[in-house]
């Protein structure tokens, strides 16, 4: 089975290892600072008891007031998994890329900037990708009505 | 003298009779040989994500057939798999068995497309395509058994399947389990050592191991270049971990490669198969659930091994009959993340052969 | 018998026609000239036909058996469609080329006939450098699909030119090597003298002169697994993607009359032509003919096809070597047995020819991969 490691482990090591990154934790999963979200993601990949070299999905949620981006994170050697989660502002949704640490983000960060208008930084292709340049808006946003 | 070439632009698609769906590649060639290919989609695109905020669970669960709509019991399954998951309900032994025995005939259906379509890129002139489609036709007539329908089966229901399948099911299943693995041993006679096939694909389109974890592959695609990782094994849903089956893991991760995984999984699909039909209870199809599902608050990601790789759902509930949020992870947008180092440096002709092999449907890459 | 007597030769067959029957030069220049052309149009119509239900009923599927008493009118059908469809000519189209291409893609198609004996003696011309002339005529139909590809002014179409002039230059050679085998044994160039030469069929003489010149041959008229040129799957239609109407019926007509001239051409050079007990001559051309062709659809059905550095390298690293070595092997039967081969030769011809290939085809390697960009 594929553990999914308590969010508050990793989140007090990490605090040990990264002091005042962590926002919140959580069973399931926990936050950084979007900051901070390179070098805890770096971490997370390259340490050996860790070794997270699969990103299995990049998502984002609107709450309103806040976006919250959602890492997946898996070792297929390991077979363990952990959530990620970092946030940014409403009416500023800039954050970091993490493609240069796996490529997998590549498209889906082009998909959540499309559908949800977080801008990545360090993405070397930040297009739209599923709908056409110039659309109006963007769709998956809470307060899109279909205008 | 050196011979001045001048690279020209070529728009591969979107209306092309050979890529699996509206897929347009924007090439640039030097004469036959690609030096840089941009791929272009979105013509699919239906805003399933948003559609499912205003909706009901149940409600929802037509719409996941058309996602992959090739494989539409697995896409079923995955999102009845991540709400129960989330709100807690037990499926009963006689579903759980049904969910495996369909989604096994799913994959083999679908790797039945999926082969022969990359066969019928190779330029057999549809001969291939044809004897595959031949049995599918078997295998869509026992989903028209259980469901009533033929591609779009809606079937799966959250607790459960929506009815018990009749009572000719199980002897036409295995009438056609008796018939199959003599079928696949017919096809592989012709072309698992053809000249001209191993010469179109082996050492076509490597997608090397590092690569392929670090592009985030999953299913064959990631299989076929070395990787050991199926989800029904590494971490098994429903009651996968009550079956014997192996998992065929290519070695160089070629086009070829790949099509030998998938022909080997197909042989799988039927070991699990024999295996579910022997050990089927007799009980309830369904679980007590109301129509209007209330999950409490929180969220999941529930995953199942679909044909084309790691399908899953993300679903985040506020605890209204509608998701707040619903994510899905569609396996064949990202395995297409490493399109590009694939097909540069071959040709036209390798691009549709290796864009083949990696075998994806449009409508999961746009939603 | 080879290159010996042929005062002996023409009495084997009593209807020997002389050169100008019926009735001087003009006279049977028009004669054989409807008698070609009926010839041809019923003949690709036929194999239209023949060729869609054979590949139906490989691929486990009925075929066309709907329009006339088991599809038979369905030729004719796809003929009348394609008369009424509408002419569409791209706006960028080099108009005079455009409206030439179909025209010199078919006529050497036609002109081919004039020298392919139908009986003893029942050809158009009989020319003395009849398989000469075949060659340098097939080639003509080069151009007239290059000025189509040209002229349509579209990618895709240029790119499929190209590919097909690359693919019949490298095959003209193992084919005319291939001919030259047949050629030193029945000592004559003219295709009726081949025929009557040919007490033992050539195919048993020269099988690997058979085995070229049928793989060069599929080349030289696209055929699969040579297809590349109008591959479907890869860049739409090739030459004749921006064709519609009369104009892609005469490309059509063009691919089925060259299927029909080659496997006329086989039959002449390395099945005996017209001879063979009980049945007319001209029925036992069209027999075999058909039968030709019908290993060609079966080639069509069941193999994949090469790429065009894979075709490339068949014809120059295969084919071609293995064509010098066929007539250098000729050279030296004729040499030993300078008036007749006798029958026990063509064992050992049969065992040269599959230790050469299965040898060949250990060594080679197709097409040269990745390149580095």
């Amino acid at each position: 089975m594929t553990i999914a490691l308590p969010g508050k482990e990793i989140a007090d090591k990490l605090a040990g290892k990264f002091p005042g990154t962590i926002i919140d934790s959580n069973p399931g999963w926990f936050t950084v600072k979007s900051e901070s979200l390179i070098p805890v993601a770096t971490f997370l990949k390259e340490a050996p008891e860790y070794d997270f070299k699969y990103l299995t999905y990049v998502t984002a949620v609107d709450y309103f007031d806040h976006f919250e981006v959602v890492y997946q994170l898996t070792s297929l050697e390991c077979n363990h998994s952990v959530v990620l989660k970092t946030t940014c502002p409403r009416d500023n949704p800039v954050l970091p890329s993490v493609v240069g640490l796996w490529r997998t983000a590549d498209y889906q960060e082009r998909e959540i900037y499309d559908l949800m208008g977080i801008r990545f930084e360090g993405h070397p292709n930040m297009r739209r990708i599923v709908l056409w340049e110039g659309f109006p808006g963007h769709p998956l946003r809470k307060d899109f009505n279909g205008t | 003298m050196a011979l001045k070439t001048e690279p020209f632009a070529l728009n591969i698609g979107p209306a092309h009779p050979s890529t699996h769906g509206v897929f347009r590649m924007r090439a640039t060639l030097d004469g036959e040989v690609i030096v840089d290919v941009e791929p272009v989609f979105g013509y699919l695109h239906r805003g399933v994500e948003k559609l499912a905020e205003q909706r009901t669970y149940t409600g929802f669960i037509p719409l996941t057939d058309r996602l992959d709509y090739l494989a539409s019991m697995s896409n079923n399954m995955a999102y009845c798999l991540a709400v129960e998951k989330l709100a807690g309900i037990k499926v009963p032994e006689r579903a759980q068995y049904l969910r495996v025995i369909l989604s096994e005939l799913q994959r083999i259906a679908s790797h039945l497309i999926a082969v022969g379509g990359f066969l019928n890129d190779c330029g057999a002139f549809m001969t291939p395509i044809l004897y595959m489609l031949r049995e599918r036709e078997k295998i869509l007539d026992l989903f028209e058994m259980a469901s009533g329908q033929r591609l779009t089966y809606n079937f799966m229901r959250i607790g459960g399947v929506s009815q018990d399948v009749p009572e000719e099911f199980m002897p036409a299943l295995g009438k056609f389990m008796a018939q199959m693995p003599r079928f696949i041993d017919e096809y592989e006679q012709l072309l698992k050592e053809n000249e001209i096939l191993i010469a179109r694909s082996k050492g076509v389109g490597i997608l090397p191991k590092d690569l392929a974890i670090n592009s985030g592959a999953s299913g064959p695609v990631l299989r076929g270049s070395g990787v050991k990782w199926d989800i029904r094994k590494a971490d098994p849903y429903a009651i996968y971990d009550r079956f014997q089956f192996d998992i065929p893991t290519g070695i160089m991760g070629d086009s070829y490669d790949r099509y030998r995984v998938r022909v080997e999984e197909m042989r799988q699909s039927l070991r699990i198969i024999k295996q579910a039909m022997e050990q089927i209870p007799a009980g309830p199809v369904r679980a007590e659930v109301h129509h209007l599902v209330h999950p409490p608050i929180g969220e999941v990601y529930a995953r199942i091994e679909a044909p084309k790789g790691e399908l899953g759902f993300y679903i985040v509930s506020d605890n209204s009959i509608a998701p707040y949020r619903l994510h899905i992870r569609a396996p064949s947008l990202i395995n297409l993340t490493a399109l590009r180092e694939m097909i540069i440096g071959w040709k036209i002709a390798d691009a549709i052969i290796i864009f083949g092999s990696i075998d994806i449907c449009m409508a999961e890459v746009d939603r | 018998m080879a290159r010996a007597n042929f005062n002996v030769i023409s009495q084997i067959s009593p209807l020997t026609l002389p050169p100008d029957w019926p009735g001087g030069f003009w006279w049977h220049f028009l004669v054989f000239t409807i008698i070609i052309i009926a010839f041809v149009m019923s003949m690709v119509i036929g194999f239209m036909y023949f060729e869609r239900r054979a590949i139906a009923r490989m691929q486990a599927r009925l075929g066309p058996n709907r329009v006339g008493p088991f599809g038979t009118l369905q030729p004719i059908a796809d003929a009348i469609k394609v008369l009424l469809k509408e002419d569409i000519i791209p706006t960028k189209a080099d108009k005079i080329v455009y409206w030439l291409a179909p025209v010199v893609a078919f006529s050497p198609v036609l002109m081919i006939f004039a020298v392919i004996p139908f009986q003893n003696g029942a050809l158009l011309a009989d020319l003395n450098i009849g398989i000469l002339y075949v060659t340098a005529v097939a080639s003509l139909t080069t151009v007239g699909i290059f000025m189509a590809g040209w002229s349509s002014s579209n990618k895709y179409s240029i790119l499929g030119a190209m590919r097909d002039i690359a693919a019949v230059v490298s095959y003209e050679i193992p084919l005319v090597l291939a001919i030259a085998g047949v050629v030193l044994i029945s000592g004559s160039l003219s295709l009726n003298q081949i025929v009557l030469t040919q007490d033992i069929p050539f195919i048993l003489l020269q099988p690997l002169g058979l085995f070229l010149f049928f793989f060069a041959a599929c080349a030289e008229i696209n055929r699969s697994p040579f297809d590349l040129l109008e591959a479907d799957s890869e860049i739409v239609a090739g030459f004749h993607t921006e064709y519609s109407g009369m104009k892609f019926a005469m490309f059509y007509l063009v691919e089925y009359a060259e299927a029909v001239a080659m496997s006329a051409i086989i039959t002449t050079l390395f099945l005996g032509g017209w001879r063979g007990p009980w049945l007319p001559p001209w029925l036992w051309f069209i027999v075999k003919t058909g039968a030709v062709f019908f290993v060609m659809v079966w080639v069509r059905t069941t193999l994949p096809r090469a790429r065009i550095d894979q075709l490339m390298a068949f014809a120059w690293k295969f084919l071609f070597p293995l064509a010098v070595i066929n007539l250098v092997i000729t050279g030296v039967e004729i040499l030993i047995f300078p008036v007749a081969l006798p029958w026990g030769i063509v064992l050992v011809n049969i065992g040269i020819a599959g230790f050469l290939i299965l040898l060949w085809s250990r060594f080679f390697q197709i097409g040269w991969g990745r390149v580095e960009v």
